[in-house]
């Protein structure tokens, strides 16, 4: 019991992670709460069924399964790449230089505004994702373990290892890196700005859309507004491990995903939910800049 | 005159078709010129919105919306032409020209305090002899927007003043309908003594919140707002002992005055207008106070405001107890109003329509926010047919305020100039570039 809590915790903490990352990484540059980052991951998450619908139609799946789902998380994460694309140079880049309120203002318009129009194209009912996966649960450890949280657990953690990778080791990742530190000094010495940030909300939109396909398979129920609560919990995910830190919205998924299993189990499923934000509001209070986050002086 | 305009539009029409033939025909003919930057953008920015929206409302209507804006956007390209070369059509140009100035000098109309007098005494009229006109249903529209009014002027002072991004004041809008929901079913207290019970009672939690979230500053604090809301919200679903879960409180009491019970509309009408003038008056008031001023020092520039002897930490408390204690009045009227209150009425979504509201009409700005209620209650009703475009529209109204607009429809007047200085500012101080938290 305990021991299954504990994957399904970590299940979902993979999940809140891999979202919160983008959470962060936008943060890290732009210091901008990117509202709207939880409906890409909604959008991501109707990709996956849609797609994997239009595969089922098309005769795909049923010849080759594999191939199919690996299309379909390549289908997805494109579009979300595009939608967080657009999200970024409709709704954000023309505020760049505005009064701080304004970008938030307009992140929690946009998030409405996408919120609405999945509701409207693809109607308020839950759509269900095709059951194609076979869930016999293997033994690991003398722990039952679906096979669908092993393939969470283990695709967010590759996808993790490559984000590492590459904000770490390429040129690009560099790049990310000096941007975060100074947006100002890093253009002077001739990073262009405008293309990091781009690539920033596609790196994030593409991890999210990951959580989404995968989320929707392992519920195989999908709804307009997961994207918001998914949304929140990941930002607090990312608040935990401390904003702007990419191994901490890593961890801070992890912890989070837990306390909610566990608090769930033994203290009370109805008040799930509230785990998160009482943690949220918790660190916030007793140490705002997070587990890993350093302690930014502030200017005056 | 009409025959002139007639001839006109025909010309216009015919000028516009051929433009499209030639500009489908140049691109057919010259691929260099369908390369051309602003070409592509005339084509790609459809393809772009069609292909996005493919797999969500399917090839037909895609390909639909790819046409309008392909359209559209010619039609946009041919009409800044057409005002910026006066020589076609001169009177459109002079006419949208001229429109822009109207608008602009009506906004920034600043009223003489004898016109101002009457301005106020017109409207008091008007609101007051309105609903003798009107059916029921009209008149309980306007009742929903008396409450929203009460609301955005409440939260204005919190966002609007204090500059505090509060997500979650619609939490204190449910405190107070609850108290009046319970003191009433529970202890049959009356409305009149439940009014200020329930604004108090708003009023100390946002007291707590104040409190709690005194050391975060910007984004953090709308998020822990944020959260402020959905914990509310959970557990009013949830503790069924006391507030009945999801199924709400039934038959809360009617207000009364002696034996006059008030259950007609008009009456509610009424009543929710004094207390939109009641909250008028003290938000204006407090605007001009000194407290305002030491608000707006505030929201321009904490650590200026503290230098300068502004005891920020009294102050960004005082903002939120006295923002909350008008949404606990307006959340009292509410569970008066329907007799019945339950979580879906308090959700994060209200939260963001009534911050929509204050944005809309222009953060700071009493008579703005006033307008934004009106247009945000209203505007759905009169259109009802697009009812379930509302969300959609308020979320991209949203977006396109903030970056063709910031101000509001009415701005605030000492706001604008501060949006103006901001830019200079900024020139003068390269170095505070955006990190300020």
């Amino acid at each position: 019991m305990f021991f299954q809590q504990i994957v399904n915790g970590l299940a979902l903490g993979a999940v809140y992670a891999l979202i919160a990352l983008g959470y962060t990484m936008v943060y890290g540059i732009l210091e901008l709460i990117n509202f709207a980052h939880g409906e890409i991951y909604m959008i991501g998450a109707y990709l996956g069924i849609l797609l994997l619908t239009f595969f089922t139609v098309v005769g795909l799946t049923q010849n080759h399964l594999v191939l199919s789902l690996i299309l379909v998380f390549v289908g997805s994460a494109l579009y979300c790449a595009a939608y967080g694309l657009t999200l970024e140079r409709v709704a954000y880049r023309p505020l760049r230089h505005a009064h701080r309120l304004s970008p938030l203002i307009s992140a929690i318009g946009m998030s409405i505004f996408l919120q609405n129009y999945v509701m409207l194209a693809q109607g308020s009912a839950d759509k269900v994702f095709p059951h194609i996966l076979l869930a016999e649960p293997i033994t690991f450890l003398g722990v039952p373990v679906g096979p669908l949280q092993m393939f969470i657990i283990l695709t967010s953690i590759v996808l993790m290892i490559g984000l590492h990778i590459f904000v770490k080791k390429t040129r690009l990742g560099k790049a990310m890196r000096a941007t975060a530190q100074d947006k100002r000094m890093a253009g002077l010495v001739g990073i262009d700005i405008n293309r990091v940030i781009a690539v920033t909300f596609v790196i994030g939109s593409i991890l999210a859309s990951a959580a989404g396909v995968m989320v929707a398979m392992y519920y195989g129920l999908v709804n307009f507004f997961i994207g918001y609560v998914a949304g929140i919990k990941a930002f607090t995910a990312a608040v935990l491990g401390g904003i702007g830190n990419i191994p901490g919205a890593m961890l801070g998924g992890f912890i989070l995903g837990l306390v909610e299993s566990l608090g769930a189990s033994y203290i009370s499923s109805e008040y799930k939910d509230v785990f998160a934000f009482l943690i949220l509001i918790g660190v916030l209070i007793l140490r705002p800049s997070g587990l890993l986050g350093e302690k930014a002086s502030e200017k005056v | 005159m009409t025959c002139l305009l007639r001839a006109r539009t025909r010309r216009f029409a015919a000028e516009y078709c051929s433009r499209c033939v030639a500009a489908c025909r140049s691109a057919d003919r010259n691929v260099r010129l369908a390369l051309n930057l602003k070409t592509l953008s005339y084509i790609g920015i459809p393809v772009w919105i069609g292909l996005l929206v493919l797999p969500f409302i399917g090839s037909e209507r895609a390909l639909a919306l790819a046409g309008v804006t392909f359209l559209g956007g010619l039609f946009w390209q041919m009409a800044t032409r057409v005002s910026r070369s006066v020589q076609f059509l001169p009177q459109i140009g002079i006419l949208l020209e001229e429109t822009g100035r109207l608008i602009r000098v009506a906004s920034e109309w600043k009223p003489a305090d004898r016109q101002r007098r009457a301005l106020t005494i017109i409207v008091t009229g008007a609101v007051l002899i309105l609903p003798l006109g009107l059916n029921n249903y009209f008149i309980d529209v306007l009742t929903l927007a008396g409450i929203y009014v009460v609301l955005a002027l409440g939260l204005n002072i919190v966002v609007g003043m204090a500059g505090l991004l509060d997500l979650g004041y619609i939490s204190f809008y449910a405190i107070g309908a609850y108290s009046y929901a319970l003191l009433s079913t529970r202890l049959g207290i009356s409305f009149w003594w439940a009014l200020p019970l329930g604004g108090m009672a708003a009023a100390a939690s946002g007291v707590v919140l104040g409190v709690i979230t005194l050391r975060l500053r910007g984004d953090y604090f709308a998020i822990v707002t944020l959260g402020f809301v959905q914990i509310v919200h959970l557990v009013l679903n949830n503790w069924d002992r006391v507030t009945n879960g999801p199924n709400g409180i039934l038959n809360i009491g009617r207000p009364a005055l002696g034996a006059f019970v008030f259950s007609q509309p008009i009456h509610f009408y009424y009543l929710i207008l004094a207390i939109v003038l009641l909250t008028i008056l003290a938000v204006d008031r407090l605007n001009r106070s000194r407290i305002g001023r030491a608000w707006i020092a505030i929201r321009e520039d904490e650590i200026a405001a503290q230098a300068t002897g502004v005891d920020t930490t009294r102050l960004k408390i005082l903002a939120f107890a006295l923002g909350a204690v008008w949404a606990g009045v307006a959340g009292v009227f509410f569970a008066a109003k329907y007799a019945f209150v339950s979580p879906e009425s308090f959700t994060f979504f209200e939260s963001v329509i009534v911050l929509s509201m204050v944005v809309l009409g222009g953060m700071g700005s009493v008579p703005g926010v006033i307008l934004g209620a009106l247009i945000v209650v209203i505007l759905p009703e009169v259109l009802r047919e697009f009812a379930s475009y509302r969300m959609l529209v308020f979320g991209a109204a949203l977006v396109l305020m903030m970056i063709f607009r910031p101000q509001g429809l009415i701005g605030n007047p000492r706001r604008r100039v501060e949006l103006r200085c901001q830019d200079e500012g900024r020139l003068l101080r390269p170095h505070t570039d955006g990190k300020r938290m």
